[in-house]
């Protein structure tokens, strides 16, 4: 394990961390106004999400 | 993901850490015995409790004995003449004394037969399996005797059951096609789910992260996927334009194009492995780490923040047992839907606009 490849899936991980945290507020902000849509909104945001995780997990593992 | 231990003597928290470590690694991976703990008595010896699983191995063979034999990785296997150690929950066969020899890079050199042991994730992917049948069995047995609607335990499976279908199928892949994969998407949304469900309790049992079994999930979606295409599924992979350009001006498009989406095929059931996977090994090495603290704080307070995060992650990890399977089919039902595409919809809009 060196030192770059640490940082660089440190990196990636901010990355991730700030993609999911802006989809995450996204639906909320989405949510509060349709409220009614909430199921829809939720499934986009989870693909989304799980999306970007994968690629967060991949730079973990490539660790 | 490596977990390098060197043990460290004379500091003792330096082998506590070490200790701690082993244990986890030991903890991620799969095991030829069903242990349920492990503590050492008053005579300083490890006693491990548990119960045996058949060890099934082909070297020139079949060789089949109970894991019992293997004490752990602490004795050599005497089968049909051959020896057989444990080593790094890996059999070996070895000489009677049990030699493992070592390469430069600590992997062994001996010779390694073919396991087709029931190992610890076998025997639980076997419960699984057979707890879902006697559920949904029920279930289906309940509708026929009462007359339409469930019983008993079925009361809690059918809405779930319900929403895999209403929520997750219909949507993704479409009202005239869905139900040749519903038994599929049932199946592994259920599987997934109970099995990190089973993660989660004192069993120790970690199926979704052995590689293995998320490869072997994934794989049968890619067959899936690719043995249901429809025409324009592979016409979408290989020729995406369609008629709406002359071939010359395709062909520089398709020289990066057609590639891509080529992986595309590949990258999209790896991406569904690894995510399940790493999610489930992330939750538990987490929650084992945060356990592992109180060992090495052995202080009130250390202990009780240790216990309050375990207890809060699992609430977390209970959420992504779910999460985790509902993604799983959720985009397993994705892929199902390009598969399944035709164009017709696409047909009728050109030609509206035709007549307009």
């Amino acid at each position: 394990m060196e030192i770059p490849v640490m940082v660089g899936a440190g990196l990636v991980v901010i990355g991730a961390g700030i993609g999911i945290g802006k989809i995450g507020g996204s639906a909320m902000e989405a949510i509060a106004r349709q409220p009614e849509a909430y199921g829809k909104i939720q499934t986009a945001m989870l693909i989304a999400a799980a999306l970007i995780e994968g690629i967060g997990f991949a730079a973990l593992f490539a660790v | 993901m490596s977990f390098v231990s060197h043990a460290e003597e004379g500091h003792e928290s330096g082998d506590k850490k070490t200790e701690i470590k082993e244990y986890i690694q030991h903890h991620l991976l799969d095991s030829h015995d069903f242990a349920l703990t492990s503590y050492t008595n008053e005579d300083g010896e490890t006693v491990h409790v548990g119960f045996p699983l058949p060890v099934i191995l082909w070297d020139d063979g079949l060789k089949v004995f109970m894991s019992s034999k293997l004490h752990h990785g602490e004795a050599v296997a005497e089968v049909g003449g051959n020896y057989y150690k444990s080593y790094h929950n890996k059999i070996y066969k070895t000489d009677a004394e049990g030699t493992i020899e070592l390469d430069e890079h600590h992997h062994p050199t001996n010779v390694k037969p073919l396991d087709l042991s029931i190992t610890k994730n076998v025997a639980v992917i076997f419960l699984v399996g057979l707890l879902m049948f006697f559920l949904f069995k029920g279930l289906a047995a309940s509708y026929a005797k009462n007359s339409g609607i469930a019983k008993g335990i079925g009361r809690f499976l059918e809405p779930i059951v319900l929403y895999v279908r209403d929520d997750i199928a219909i949507p993704n892949i479409g009202e005239k096609k869905y139900k040749k994969y519903m038994p599929y998407l049932l199946t592994v949304f259920f599987f997934v789910w109970f099995v990190n469900l089973l993660g989660l309790t004192p069993l120790g049992v970690n199926v979704t992260n052995s590689i293995s079994v998320t490869i072997a999930l994934a794989l049968i979606t890619f067959l899936i996927t690719n043995l249901t295409g429809t025409k324009d599924y592979w016409k979408h992979i290989f020729d995406p334009l369609g008629d709406s350009m002359p071939w010359y001006g395709k062909l520089p498009i398709y020289i990066i194009l057609v590639p891509i989406e080529i992986l595309g095929i590949f990258i999209k059931p790896f991406a569904l492995l690894i995510r399940l996977y790493a999610n489930i090994k992330a939750g538990h090495i987490v929650l084992m780490s945060l356990i592992g603290l109180m060992f090495l704080f052995k202080s009130w307070l250390g202990s009780s923040l240790s216990f309050g995060l375990t207890f809060a992650i699992s609430l977390i990890e209970l959420l992504v047992a779910l999460l985790q399977a509902y993604i799983f089919t959720m985009l397993s039902a994705l892929y199902f839907g390009f598969a399944s595409e035709t164009h017709e919809h696409a047909e009728e809009h050109d030609g509206e606009i035709q007549h307009l």
